[in-house]
């Protein structure tokens, strides 16, 4: 077995799974780590928390063996890893599932699942119909139902998730890494992948468990370490922790943002964006809403209920099937980006990196890119109308970069979502849709997206706000529709998640109450649509 | 994100095969189809004598041999643009071995300038980073250039016969010898890429590097790998040029290396890596032939034929595609 097994002959007690001391690493003139302890044991789910940039990513890499540390020691099962490299960390049984999907695509699962270690027939050539039969027994095993022939590529992001759980567990990992593994989830997907994690814990695998979204950490996980600024700032049993306390350790100050929600004024306007039984060519189906000025209209489901659906749909990426769509009392004939933009409609994608910015470019660029008429004269890009517009926008936003030359590679992903607000806030857009605004940045930002949002509506705004996360949703939004499966299904004023005859008036708990009756709007949404 | 419906229709389990996807299909089909117009209308021209048919082998031998090395070096998510003029290399090298120390020693001579020219190019993209699209083109001149240098521009005669039989002339039986050069290059090509732990580490390299590195494989050596077996396969492809023609010039292989590259994608290998079959990349090299062999007994000049094969190329590559963007 090699550098992993156990050793025997050692104190009785159990050695941890995982025993990292003292772990330092900078990069360049940064300190990314310093001191930073962490102690996963034997069938325990551990939570490692802590901003965007905080240094997660930094000591699991660490873990992982892609990175070596400057300073300290990793112990596995006790003895100490010598050797920083990824096989050295894979044959001590550590395996990792990443966020960017540790599969490669053009390959089917049963090859993905027995990559680098083959099963091969007395030839010493590959035997894929063998792979297909093992892969085909280990699936079965988890209670999954994916085809271990199909491509990869194939699959769902859920199936994907899986496969790579299958994968890893079929390799007698004992410490097996998660890093934000429900950000493509539905929440069915979820809780099979929990019952999946709960059965691994049983079986005495450690568990390290990353993710920005605490439901799920409470949800899940016995312990957490909680990390700040490349420190560690506690280690603590999931029961003694708060859902105020985690926030107020990993974000250093008392969290606002999400608890302040009930202050919110609604102030409705004319109405803006009007969708008259507007369907598309699969999804959504005949949708009717409207966004007045000085609105935030939230909209609730799980993934695939068309909610992305119905933002391309409005911002014209997908044409529109059936219905009506009217921007101020004006229908708007073939809509196409560019005539939504004309209408003053912006859209905030999703998948920011690949949808909302070049990553290459300067925060000025990429802020600048969206006016470069309004700036240039024939074809002259004029530096200071450039300038005035690029420094507006990082201040409103408080967008932390160097300069204005900075890549925006080089921001954190908080930053980076603000510059795509930016870029858009700086065409002066009367309707913004917002798809996932917040996803996989850290808390503070996240507040202030909320907070910004907010403004945009008190300024006479019509913002249709797409989210997972519904706190957030709820933090912003003046009225919330429920979609499944294409259609509306339920749509809540603010008074009736949180009615004003609630027993208590505590902020957290109104909040955690409203959380409760969205959810299980969306739960019964889906399970009826 | 997929929905629901895309991901069953999708996960439903699928015969595999050689001929599996339909971007593959689409270049047998491609190929049969042209052949069928071209014995139509060209059988007066003697397209289907067996001579010509033979002949065509003969022509792109080199061709499908290099395009078996280029499905690696694509699968893998590198360019080998050096291939052309590293064959005019090694034929100009081998040419003048032969010369001065007789038939092993051209042999000797040529594999291993493809062994060093593959090893430089994997140490320049690998260890100083810069893209294999780059440091193939720079080594692209430099091939060239010294090949020019050595030879003085001239052609350098092979009177070996032994070496200008095996490499080039000669004949198995009715089969000539440069068919069973492309043969042997396409089944082991085709068994190492599918069959061998090498093979499946290349698609992975190509597929997702990052995830290939975490799974413990060594992705930096893949690279260095591919380039060099290109660079060997591209070597022999040379030795293969100055048997058929019984010298040594810097002229052969010019230009090869954009139907090289042509002939893997038409054949269903990605640009992009991670994807590739070896017996797609040898039907579309034998396609390019086809193409140029009926165009010729069309009887079209020179300028005619290539305007009439970049275009056929565009349409075979548009088609497959298309094909890839539907499934």
């Amino acid at each position: 077995m090699g550098p992993g097994s156990p050793v025997t002959g050692r104190s009785s007690e159990p050695a941890n799974a995982v025993r990292m001391t003292d772990i330092g690493k900078a990069f360049g003139g940064v300190q990314a780590l310093d001191g930073v302890n962490l102690e996963v044991r034997h069938g325990e789910i551990h939570a490692l928390l802590g901003e965007n940039g905080a240094g997660k990513s930094t000591l699991l890499k660490i873990l992982r063996g892609v990175q070596p540390p400057d300073s300290g020691i990793i112990e596995i099962d006790g003895v100490p890893l010598i050797e920083h490299t990824p096989e050295a960390s894979r044959a001590a049984g550590i395996a990792m599932i990443f966020q960017e999907m540790s599969l490669i695509p053009t390959l089917t699962v049963a090859q993905n699942i027995f990559l680098n270690r083959e099963i091969r027939n007395h030839l010493g050539l590959i035997d894929d119909r063998e792979a297909v039969r093992v892969a085909r027994r280990l699936i079965e095993e988890f209670d999954v139902d994916i085809d271990p022939a199909a491509q990869v590529s194939e699959l769902g992001a859920g199936q994907k998730q899986l496969i790579e759980i299958v994968k890893a567990v079929s390799q007698k990992t004992k410490i097996l890494v998660l890093d934000e593994p429900t950000s493509a989830l539905s929440s069915a997907e979820v809780e099979r992948l929990f019952a999946l994690l709960k059965r691994l814990r049983s079986e005495g695998v450690g568990i390290v468990y990353v993710s920005h979204r605490m439901d799920e950490i409470t949800k899940i996980a016995d312990r957490a370490t909680i990390l700040r600024d490349g420190r560690h700032v506690i280690t603590a049993p999931l029961s003694a922790l708060t859902l105020e306390t985690i926030v107020e350790h990993i974000v250093g100050r008392r969290s606002r943002g999400f608890s302040d929600h009930s202050a919110v004024m609604i102030r409705q306007g004319l109405p803006l964006l009007e969708l008259v039984n507007v369907s598309g060519a699969r999804k959504p189906r005949n949708v009717t809403l409207t966004v007045h000025a000085g609105e935030v209209v939230g909209v609730a489901g799980l993934l695939g209920s068309g909610r992305s659906a119905l933002a391309r749909l409005v911002y014209g990426l997908e044409p529109v099937v059936v219905g009506q769509i009217r921007v101020k009392g004006r229908a708007i004939a073939a809509s196409t980006p560019r005539t939504a933009s004309a209408a003053g409609i912006a859209l905030i994608p999703e998948d920011r990196l690949r949808q909302g910015v070049v990553i290459q470019h300067s925060v000025a660029n990429n802020i600048a890119l969206s006016v470069l008429g309004r700036i240039s004269r024939r074809s002259w890009i004029s530096r200071v109308a450039m300038d005035q517009i690029v420094v507006e926008q990082m201040r409103r936003l408080r967008i932390k970069a160097e300069a204005p030359e900075t890549p925006v590679q080089a921001l954190s992903g908080g930053n980076q979502q603000k510059v795509v607000l930016g870029k858009w806030l700086a065409t002066d857009p009367d309707i913004l849709i917002l798809d996932e605004p917040t996803a996989g940045i850290d808390i503070g930002s996240k507040a202030e997206i909320i907070v910004l949002i907010r403004e945009l509506a008190s300024q006479g705004k019509g913002v249709l706000l797409i989210s997972s996360e519904l706190p957030e949703l709820l933090a912003a939004s003046d009225r919330i529709i429920v979609m499944a499966n294409g259609r509306t299904i339920r749509e809540f004023g603010r008074r009736d998640l949180d009615p004003d005859d609630a027993v208590t008036t505590d902020a957290a708990e109104r909040l955690q109450r409203a959380e409760q009756r969205l959810q299980i709007a969306i739960q019964e949404a889906s399970a009826n649509g | 994100m997929a929905d629901q419906a895309t991901v069953a229709h999708s996960a439903a389990p699928e015969k595999k095969s050689v001929f599996s996807s339909w971007r593959q299909k689409i270049i047998y089909i491609g190929f049969v189809c042209i052949f069928a117009v071209f014995a139509a209308t060209l059988s007066d021209q003697g397209f289907l004598d067996p001579n010509n048919l033979l002949n065509i082998f003969r022509q792109t031998a080199m061709i499908s041999v290099m395009a078996v090395a280029m499905t690696f070096v694509l699968a893998a998510g590198e360019i080998d643009l050096s291939v052309g003029a590293l064959a005019g290399f090694s034929s100009v090298v081998t040419a003048m071995a032969i010369k001065v120390a007789g038939f092993p020693a051209g042999v000797v001579a040529g594999i291993g300038i493809g062994i060093v020219v593959g090893v430089f190019n994997g140490l320049v993209s690998t260890r100083i980073g810069i893209p294999s699209f780059l440091a193939t083109l720079a080594m692209m001149g430099i091939a060239k250039g010294v090949s020019m240098w050595i030879s003085a521009t001239a052609a350098i005669p092979i009177l070996n016969q032994t070496y200008a039989y095996v490499f080039g002339g000669g004949n198995v039986g009715p089969v000539p010898i440069l068919l069973v050069w492309t043969a042997v290059f396409a089944v082991v090509g085709h068994l190492v890429l599918r069959k061998t732990t090498f093979g499946r580490r290349v698609l992975a390299t190509g597929g997702n590097e990052t995830a290939a590195r975490y799974t413990g494989i060594d992705t930096r050596a893949i690279k260095m790998q591919v380039l060099i077996v290109s660079s060997v396969t591209a070597a022999v492809a040379g030795m293969l040029y100055a048997g058929r023609l019984q010298s040594g010039r810097f002229q052969f292989g010019e230009g090869d290396e954009l139907s090289v590259i042509a002939a893997a994608v038409l054949g269903g290998t990605s640009l992009f890596g991670g994807a590739g079959t070896v017996i797609g990349s040898i039907i579309g090299a034998l396609m390019i032939g086809l193409i140029n062999n009926g165009l010729i007994l069309m009887g079209l000049e020179y300028s005619q034929q290539l305007i009439a094969r970049g275009a056929i190329i565009i349409l075979a590559v548009a088609l497959t595609q298309q094909t890839r963007r539907q499934t």
